[in-house]
């Protein structure tokens, strides 16, 4: 049985051990990682801009062209996903890879991938949207819940 | 110069998110989470809506744009429909996106192994 002496100098040592190894754990180095995830995003939009002009300048409004768009994006990042390349993007990248809508399909597609060797029902079935499914969850419950308040004040 | 401001808007973007994993302790699924709950607010704000006319793709391709679509979409169909058009309008511009990642992701995890 540990008297209240050696539980506080047990706490002391935990608290001295941890800010030692503070110390000691490299900081992620903030500035390259922002920058990266900077330019790799920029360029993920800018790709997907050109997707949506081409849509527009065929007639479709903006509002027309944001599900092909989207559509679009997220067949090129399962693509990518399948030829093992978007991985690379995403180790370099970081948010810059997993923010953009072709990250989205890269979660849904590596899982899929990943489980298989679980199942085709239980696996790759059961856990393809294991990462995406947060996503679709909280953004359906937030979006809903958002409209519904914007559509009750309605003006 | 539509191509400049997606490529700017969304890169601060995913900037953000990026200072955001290294200085918090959200992993990746908490981020994307917060930016899709995020982009849903603002939209309902009226605030997204001024983005996205500013910055086009740049501010519909993050993953904070799939929450502005969710709600727009929502709020769309709930004008048109009444209460119904809530649900109905979720997935308005999102439904093809989603199906494809499903339809697309199985047919290519069935096709295609994990490189080891």
């Amino acid at each position: 049985m540990a008297s209240p002496g050696a539980k506080k100098q047990k706490a002391d040592e935990r608290a001295k051990y941890q800010r030692l190894a503070a110390s000691i754990v490299p900081k992620p180095p903030l500035v390259r990682n922002a920058v990266v995830a900077f330019v790799v995003g920029g360029l993920i939009c800018m790709a997907g801009q050109g997707v949506m002009n081409a849509f527009m300048s065929r007639g479709l409004s903006q509002d027309q062209a944001i599900a092909p768009t989207l559509a679009t994006m997220i067949l090129i990042g399962a693509v990518l996903t399948g030829l093992s390349a978007y991985h690379h993007i995403g180790e370099f990248a970081g948010a810059g890879a997993a923010i953009p809508i072709t990250g989205f399909a890269n979660t849904v597609v590596a899982a899929a991938m990943d489980f298989k060797r679980e199942g085709y029902v239980l696996g790759m079935g059961a856990k393809m949207f294991i990462i995406a499914g947060p996503v679709l969850v909280y953004g359906i419950l937030s979006g809903v819940l958002v409209a519904l308040v914007r559509w009750l004040y309605r003006g | 110069m539509d191509y400049f401001l997606a490529f700017l808007v969304g890169g601060a973007i995913c900037a953000l998110g990026q200072v955001l994993l290294d200085t918090s302790k959200f992993s990746p699924p908490h981020m994307l989470v917060a930016f899709v709950v995020a982009g849903a607010i603002l939209s309902g704000l009226g605030i997204y809506d001024k983005l996205v006319d500013f910055a086009g793709a740049g501010a519909l391709i993050p993953v904070s744009g799939f929450g502005h679509s969710i709600t727009r979409g929502s709020l769309m169909e709930a004008e048109r429909l009444g209460v119904v058009g809530l649900l109905t309008g979720a997935l308005e511009f999102t439904g093809l996106g989603v199906t494809t990642a499903v339809f697309f992701g199985a047919v290519i995890a069935l096709a295609a192994n994990p490189k080891p």
